[in-house]
């Protein structure tokens, strides 16, 4: 990414910038334009506005987690999620609108990896806003011709005997990875079990792991 | 057909960067925008793609990801009548203005 806003700082400093701070870039006053003319001209309203970004803000990792974790503990709502995610989430009270997604299940011999090779396709209504590295370059170009490399760089190395699946999204098929649930889990609650499953584990750029007493 | 530079399944590419930034307020109101547009049937996420795909190579890997959103946005609202060139220049300079007055009033 060259967007830096915060890059003339001296100082350690997450690349958020805080809205006062630094100029105002040439997209930021084009975001700020586009919705005061929408708003200007009633198309949208500042309470609209509003409301969709404490929407952004509310969806979380933690709302896909709680999904698999019931998935782990119930067999049943396991092949209710892998038959239709978005009405085994509603389940849950989590509405995740009207683009479908899709559980892919890792196994002992399976694991299952999601990119968006073109764009940015993610289920975003269930685990948030994808992280840069989804949208950049290198994952998109090269997770769907050398995941095994591309996982390693994540710090996961697969055993040669597990199969690697990619699976390439698309603007009206998101998916969403089961991760298979680790051993030394045996009698965990659900909220403790979807703790250990990380927004990573559901891209599958990472696997959960048994943590914490 | 020629792969068209978006389409980059498969290619050759640098190591994935796994560091990560939070996501900037105005970077969330832009899928904000986008969400509200595409609900009301204003613009469809397909046609932000294709505003997307059509600013060509270079400004595609010069801008990051919410540069190109709303450079798409803008353009499909343009291209839609939905709004003007002149008015959305003027609509820029007040946010500029309205950025200093705020960082002025902030450093008083």
């Amino acid at each position: 990414m060259s967007h830096d806003p915060a890059g003339s700082h001296d100082h350690p400093h997450p690349r958020q910038p805080d809205i006062e701070d630094g100029p105002l870039t040439h997209h930021m006053a084009l975001t700020e334009a586009v919705a005061a003319l929408l708003q200007k001209k009633g198309v949208i309203t500042g309470e609209e506005l509003r409301r969709t970004l404490e929407d952004i803000d509310s969806r979380s990792p933690a709302d896909g987690a709680r999904v698999v974790a019931r998935a782990w503990v119930d067999p049943a709502y396991r092949e209710r999620l892998l038959e239709d995610v978005n009405t085994a989430a509603a389940e849950l009270g989590i509405d995740t609108g009207n683009i479908p997604i899709r559980a892919v299940e890792s196994t002992d011999t399976v694991h299952q990896l999601v990119v968006c090779t073109l764009c940015s396709c993610y289920p975003r209504m269930l685990i948030g806003l994808p992280p840069d590295w989804y949208k950049a370059r290198a994952y998109r170009s090269r997770a769907v011709r050398e995941p095994r490399a591309v996982l390693r760089e994540f710090g996961l190395t697969l055993p040669d005997h597990v199969e690697v699946r990619v699976h390439d999204s698309t603007a009206d098929m998101r998916y969403l990875v089961l991760p298979r649930r680790p051993g030394g889990t045996q009698g965990w609650s659900e909220e403790r079990l979807a703790a250990i499953v990380t927004r990573d584990c559901m891209v599958g750029t990472a696997v959960p792991v048994a943590t914490g007493g | 057909m020629p792969r068209r530079h978006h389409d980059m399944g498969g290619l050759p590419a640098g190591p994935v960067a796994t560091d990560e930034h939070a996501h900037a307020p105005w970077e969330k109101k832009v899928d904000a925008i986008l969400r509200l547009l595409s609900g009301k049937g204003i613009m469809t996420v397909d046609e932000l793609r294709r505003g997307i795909e059509e600013i060509g190579p270079d400004a595609y890997d010069r801008l990051s990801y919410y540069e190109r959103w709303i450079t798409s946005i803008s353009n499909n609202l343009l291209e839609k009548r939905v709004i003007g060139v002149s008015e959305l220049g003027e609509a820029m300079q007040e946010a500029q203005i309205r950025h200093a007055q705020a960082v002025g009033s902030q450093s008083q």
